[in-house]
């Protein structure tokens, strides 16, 4: 692999225009791509088991990208993510079961409300956790993920511990593919704006980003809002896909597993989330299936090797697997194409 | 990174493409299990029996359907103990490895991530440990080996009220988690239906350690007997803890006691206290001591009732597949339906309609450090 100009700030202020065709060619052919393959799977062309793991790395991928906006651009170590993940799963649940027949319609409105009951949340949080940073500020946000678990818990309306059953599905790969066009629309455009300029001097350092006119914590709420949107639109769809939910699934263990494949990625890079939870999906279900077929009695074993693999890819790629860097498609073109990424 | 990349797919399609082949004269049925994760030792446990299992009934030539005879190839997936993985996994058994039933899960939160799975595939399920009234509920494919919550919590409440002629009942249960709450309160209508009463009905949250501000409230209200329907993980710190405080109380629990770890970590202070289970090691039953014979040579452990009802499960399931007399999972399913008076190392197991089975609970005291049988509670 060739060495190459890691992207800095600067070189993004320089002319760019934000919707260039070719973003918008990608994201079509995602879309008929993943059209296909779901119709193929309807026809039982497509074995379920792959669809369904593709419809699990979407979800993921929305995840984990939201979580690159705060942990990654943002640069603080937020650890709530599953708490908000939690509050679109439970609304898209209520909305989907208690007030519509199942069907499109029901479907995009329990969507919206998801992400708007989501972004709700993570504005009052963010309100209340931008006055720490570091450390601090990752105690308060998994301290918020526990509040909101414990909370669910403890309504009956919602299941408590028992979880939320008989939820109809609707969710499928074409839907979890257009969720994860339009979050990554929305971020690519964010990240590359005026916006996402303030979040990574404020990373890059906040008491200049202050001197410099930026609203630190207007800005890092901003942030945290959309993260906290996009990962109730990833619980509705959730929802709506496994048919049942419990408050545990939505624990600090679920937010380490987001983190584990955006650090394995690499923060502060679009393309790398997607990397990292592909990679680490994939390695998941190659690991389950080549030892189920060496010897049945080896499947724990998945849990000692993944990890391993892991170790190894983080000591030889200390930033991940594209930390900092971005596939050509994902950054908006430049006038000057001097930072080529490579492959 | 192109190389790497490379390897990796190539390696993919590998593992795929080979994983779904096999001989034609196996029956596979898949068993979804928390091999590693909160609960591992139970999973162990799963593993464990059902190997036993296979092992068994392929010594005994397999499973004759027609005037063929199959060997049982049992597929074991690790699901963690997570919903979401479960899910996977059972996609997995269904889709790829074309199984005929899957054995599984163990805790509700997983079997319920995977019924809707089975159910729509097709494809029977048995749960053997998942006690959860919901798992079952409207479902047609989806079967369990063991009693569900609200009858062991009638089944101990009827136990204090008859056999230790209780007047007066305290309860301190985790409210975070569904098995204690479900529990907690069927005992609670039960007991007041049977007369008693309920003078204290304490909560706490999954990890506490500090129960003394509860006991000591339990401890004002001077109960017949303490119900603690918690993990083995949990009771011998309560108890402990309620002993000190020198409550006098008949303490009495439910199967989350089930574990050799309860008596190592509450030494003495477990004596005398009572548990609702789904079978004794010492119960008079030649199907029993026949398989806790075999696992405690094959493994050098008790089997715990995991292990029991992961082996009744196993044997339910090739019962069913050879009166179905076909490699057809709608067959098995309506052969596991019509299932009457299996009898197995748990019990004697019928299903009468629904996919939960009419069985009885046992009551085991401990005693010198040892779970022994007292008696046997029947729906």
């Amino acid at each position: 692999m060739k060495q190459h100009q890691t992207t800095k700030p600067m070189s993004l202020i320089t002319k760019l225009r934000t919707a260039t065709p070719s973003w918008s060619i990608l994201a079509i052919a995602f879309l008929a791509l993943s059209g296909v393959l779901e119709l193929l799977g309807d026809m039982d062309y497509l074995n379920q088991y792959y669809l369904h793991i593709l419809i699990i790395v979407g979800m993921n991928i929305i995840l984990v990208a939201s979580l690159n906006l705060v942990n990654g651009y943002l640069g603080e170590f937020a650890l709530g993510h599953a708490g908000f993940m939690a509050v679109g799963a439970y609304t898209a649940a209520v909305i989907a079961t208690k007030i519509g027949p199942p069907g499109l319609p029901t479907l995009i409105i329990a969507l919206i409300g998801s992400t708007l009951a989501a972004a709700l949340i993570g504005y009052l949080v963010g309100l209340i956790t931008f006055k720490t940073v570091g450390d601090y500020l990752a105690i308060i946000t998994l301290g918020f993920n526990m509040i909101i678990v414990n909370a669910i818990q403890n309504i009956d309306y919602l299941g408590g511990p028992r979880g939320f059953i008989g939820i109809p599905k609707a969710t499928n790969l074409f839907i979890v593919a257009i969720c994860v066009v339009l979050t990554y629309t929305v971020l690519r455009n964010l990240v590359y704006s005026d916006h996402g300029r303030r979040w990574i001097s404020i990373r890059e350092n906040a008491i200049a980003a202050e001197l410099m006119g930026i609203d630190i914590n207007r800005a890092k709420n901003m942030a945290f809002t959309i993260a906290a949107a996009f990962a109730g639109l990833a619980g509705g769809l959730w929802a709506q896909y496994q048919q049942f939910i419990t408050p545990k699934s939505f624990d600090y263990i679920k937010t380490t597993d987001l983190l584990v494949m955006l650090y394995l990625g690499g923060t502060g890079s679009l393309s790398g989330s997607i990397l990292g939870v592909v990679f680490y999906t994939v390695l998941m279900e190659v690991l389950r299936n080549v030892l189920s077929m060496i010897d049945p009695r080896l499947a724990e074993l998945r849990m000692l090797i993944s990890p391993l693999i892991l170790v190894v890819v983080m000591l030889t790629k200390q930033s991940g697997l594209m930390g900092n860097r971005e596939w050509r498609w994902f950054s908006p073109r430049k006038e000057e194409n001097t930072d080529e990424s490579c492959s | 990174m192109r190389k790497f990349g490379f390897m990796l797919l190539s390696l993919v399609f590998l593992a795929f493409a080979v994983s779904g082949c096999g001989p034609s004269n196996e029956l596979k049925i898949g068993v979804s299990a928390p091999l590693t994760g909160d609960i591992s030792a139970l999973g162990q446990s799963t593993k464990n029996a059902a190997l036993l299992a296979q092992e068994e009934i392929n010594a005994a030539g397999g499973i004759k359907l027609g005037d063929k005879s199959y060997t049982v190839k049992l597929i074991i997936e690790d699901d963690e103990n997570k919903p979401e993985s479960t899910a996977t996994v059972f996609q997995k058994l269904i889709n790829q490895d074309k199984v005929l039933a899957i054995i599984g899960s163990q805790s509700s939160k997983c079997s319920n991530a995977g019924a809707p799975i089975a159910e729509s595939a097709k494809v029977a399920q048995i749960s053997p440990w998942s006690t959860n009234p919901n798992v079952t509920k409207d479902r047609n494919y989806v079967f369990r080996a063991c009693f569900i919550d609200p009858f062991q919590g009638k089944a101990v409440a009827i136990f204090a009220k008859d056999k230790l002629n209780a007047k007066t009942a305290a309860v301190l249960y985790d409210v975070a988690s569904d098995y204690n709450k479900g529990i907690a309160e069927v005992f609670r209508d039960e007991f007041t239906k049977a007369g008693g009463q309920i003078v204290a009905f304490e909560t706490y949250m999954t990890k506490d350690t500090d129960f003394s501000a509860q006991l000591t409230k339990i401890k004002g209200t001077n109960p017949d007997i303490l119900f603690l329907p918690n993990y083995f993980n949990e009771v011998p710190l309560q108890i402990q803890q309620a002993l000190k405080l020198g409550l006098t109380a008949k303490i009495l629990g439910s199967d989350g006691w089930d574990n050799p770890e309860l008596i190592k970590m509450g030494g003495s202070a477990m004596e005398g206290t009572y548990f609702s289970n789904h079978y004794s090691p010492d119960i008079d039953r030649s199907a029993s001591k026949d398989f806790i014979a075999k696992y405690q040579k094959k493994y050098n452990i008790m089997p715990d009732a995991a292990a029991a009802l992961t082996y009744d499960s196993c044997y339910l399931l090739f019962k069913a597949i050879e009166k179905a007399g076909k490699a057809d999972p709608t067959a098995i399913r309506d052969a596991i339906a019509a299932t009457k008076n299996f009898s197995g190392v748990t019990g004697d197991i019928s299903y009468d309609g629904s996919g939960d089975p009419v069985k009885g609970a046992v009551i085991i005291k401990i005693e010198n450090g040892k779970f022994v049988f007292d008696s046997a509670v029947n729906p």
